[in-house]
């Protein structure tokens, strides 16, 4: 008896201590590869190139909202700015693939000159090419790595991951918590969005970043395939993010995450530097953030400063709440499911409801459906989707509304009570 | 003998009430003390001052045999120097199973690093074992904290002080809502720990506090009124009349 318990408490490999582990990778592997063999690129051609691209930045939005419960449904620090960070990879990525883009067609244009070019000429053509739609045509200092792919790659990890340790070193250490501190999250991602709305932010204003489906070098490379390989490339980012947060929750660490979520100031009772705690997971999760935009954008072709508006966040938390947070299938599910639904109701795919009256249609009645879903859920279902789950493996969670059963109720355990 | 802590001359205020005023304390390295006072004597400010949730406006609060002052101290550092708290409800993490909640307290590194890394040894699960069984919890290491009974709930988290070993361990009110063979079982906790460690236990029921037979502390008004034993506080004058009210 003692030693088998005793193994219980012992640490076991992942994925024994998470089943759904592998059932997951196996589902992200399963889909890939039908993907693929459906696609227009590499396979019998049933799924049209676009909704490739589609499912491909689904499964990037699956990994922003993996990085969302993380933080909100295992730490409890419900952030309503994540998407800035997914904005900020989408920029860092999508500046390069613009430059890089421009200039060859600024080399291109230059050669049937009569004299070589001089590189002043060709960073000047970048330059007004690139900028000319703000009215400059000098690079901002912004753009000082712009040339350099691996340089802009770093970029997608450190700006989101400094941007997020000096914004949660200052609110964390003050101990701003619940609402305030997602108030201020949400302040940051609006402050963001509106700096880059301007045109001398260096980041083309409202225009944004576009053409950026287009491969540098590959541009005899269909569509059809390079949809397929950020495809790939967005599936193993999703499978390596969901193992990192599985490495994180399972352990220790996850006990400890789940118990600052639950109470804050026990925990630092315990000894635990709980600001280091929040920092840590806070700064992971706007990496897994940059890391989704920068493969979403792509995908999407164009980014703009609308992108990082204070709704983007919130919908991902209503993502989340939706798929059930807490369990990292859950937000994934939910983001997914949602995001799916949406593109297929705002896509005007769905028929409309004609009520003789009044016809209602749903590409403007989807956020109604979707917010009252939201209610719905929150008041109904606060597991979620995910809890769908729970029905088949009967798992139970002790009822925190009795509080305790008392002193008058002796030892009654709770199911001992409700029979 | 020399003190494991030393609380001299504390003050503190919360919007002109004196909750606090001017308190001197001291306790061994290895006593049992109890702590009584009626509502609004300042024993639960008392707690929050030594570690470290409430920052005193006056005076020194000096711990160990390297004579550190805890003021400057964070609430995380306080408890690493080997100071444990026990809230008044329960409080233990319901969500997650007994052995987890056992698990976070047992002393290990605190650093978020070597915990991401931390892998449970064979001696911590049989740590985890020893103390589960003098908690009385042996079988229930597996299950949900939340489905515990509130007298179960106690002791896991006195099991959860005792897993941080700390030096002191401050107590309040563990016996609030006990059935009798309850709190026996938790007086005995509480005197086992006190050979090893300094406890201070902060309690109103006399009778609980005659039954652990200790030095007692008693507080009025955010100062000491009188200490000593048992039976020297219940016949002074001053605590009769203000505490025991006759």
């Amino acid at each position: 008896m003692s030693e088998l318990s005793a193994g219980a408490i012992r640490r076991k490999p992942l994925v024994v201590q998470y089943p759904s582990l592998l059932i997951f990778l196996g589902c992200l592997a399963l889909f890939t590869v039908a993907v693929t063999v459906l696609s227009e690129g590499f396979g019998i051609g049933v799924i049209s190139t676009s909704f490739v691209k589609t499912l491909g930045k689904t499964l990037c939005l699956c990994l922003v909202a993996l990085a969302m419960d993380l933080v909100w449904g295992y730490c409890g620090i419900l952030s309503l700015g994540h998407m800035a960070f997914f904005g900020i990879g989408g920029y860092a990525i999508g500046m390069w693939l613009m430059y890089a883009r421009t200039e060859l067609i600024v080399i291109e244009s230059l050669a049937n000159q009569a004299l070589p070019p001089t590189a002043q000429e060709i960073s000047d053509g970048i330059a007004t090419q690139i900028f000319g739609v703000v009215g400059a045509s000098e690079f901002p200092p912004i753009w000082a790595f712009s040339h350099s792919l691996t340089l802009q790659l770093l970029a997608v990890i450190l700006v989101p991951g400094l941007l997020a340790l000096v914004f949660g070193w200052l609110a964390f250490r003050s101990r701003v918590t619940g609402v305030y501190l997602s108030i201020l999250t949400q302040a940051m991602t609006l402050a963001l969005s509106l700096y880059l709305f301007q045109n001398d932010s260096g980041l083309r204003g409202n225009n944004g970043l576009s053409g950026l489906q287009n491969l540098p070098g590959l541009g005899d490379v269909p569509q059809s395939v390079v949809s397929v390989w950020f495809l790939w490339a967005s599936a193993l980012a999703l499978g390596l993010g969901y193992l990192a947060c599985v490495a994180i929750v399972s352990g220790k660490f996850g006990s400890v995450i789940r118990a600052i979520r639950d109470d804050e100031a026990r925990v630092r009772f315990l000894g635990y530097p709980v600001e280091a705690y929040k920092l840590f997971i806070f700064t992971f999760t706007a990496i897994l953030a940059g890391i989704a935009g920068a493969l979403y954008y792509p995908q999407a072709g164009i980014i703009n400063p609308a992108e990082i508006a204070p709704i983007a966040s919130i919908y991902l938390a209503v993502w989340v709440a939706i798929g059930g947070r807490g369990r990292l299938y859950g937000a994934v599910i939910g983001a997914a499911f949602v995001s799916l639904l949406s593109t297929w109701f705002t896509g005007g795919q769905a028929p409309d409801v004609n009520l003789g009256f009044y016809t209602i249609e749903w590409v403007n009645w989807w956020t109604v459906l979707l917010g009252l879903s939201f209610v719905a859920v929150t008041l109904f279902a606060p597991k979620g989707i995910g809890g769908l789950f729970d029905l088949i493996t009967a798992k139970r969670s002790p009822d925190r509304h009795g509080a305790d059963l008392g002193p008058d109720a002796g030892a009654l355990r709770e199911k001992e009570a409700e029979t | 003998m020399s003190a494991l802590l030393e609380v001299s001359g504390v003050s503190v205020s919360f919007d002109g009430f004196k909750a606090i005023n001017n308190l001197s304390f001291q306790i061994g390295n290895q006593e049992l003390r109890a702590v009584i006072g009626p509502n609004g004597a300042g024993k639960t400010t008392f707690m929050d001052i030594i570690t470290g949730k409430t920052k005193p406006d006056e005076g020194r609060v000096v711990w160990g045999d390297k004579s550190q002052s805890l003021l400057a101290m964070s609430e995380s550092k306080i408890a690493q120097a080997g100071v444990g708290r026990k809230f008044q409800r329960p409080t233990v993490f319901e969500d997650q199973s007994v052995s987890e909640n056992l698990m976070l307290a047992l002393k290990k590194s605190r650093n978020p690093f070597s915990v991401l890394r931390f892998k449970a040894s064979a001696e911590d699960a049989v740590r985890v074992e020893e103390l589960a069984s003098e908690i009385g919890l042996s079988g229930a290491l597996t299950r949900k904290a939340g489905e515990l009974s509130h007298g179960q709930k106690q002791w896991l988290e006195i099991g959860m002080l005792l897993a941080q070993d700390p030096k002191l361990l401050l107590v309040d009110e563990p016996a609030a809502g006990m059935t009798p063979s309850e709190r026996e079982h938790t007086t005995d906790l509480l005197v086992e720990a006190a050979k090893t460690r300094a406890v201070v236990v902060v309690e109103h029921d006399m009778e609980f506090v005659r039954r652990l037979d200790c030095k007692v502390t008693v507080l009025h008004e955010g100062s000491v009124l009188a200490e000593g034993s048992i039976d020297h506080v219940t016949s002074d004058d001053k605590v009769i009349e203000v505490y025991l009210g006759r």
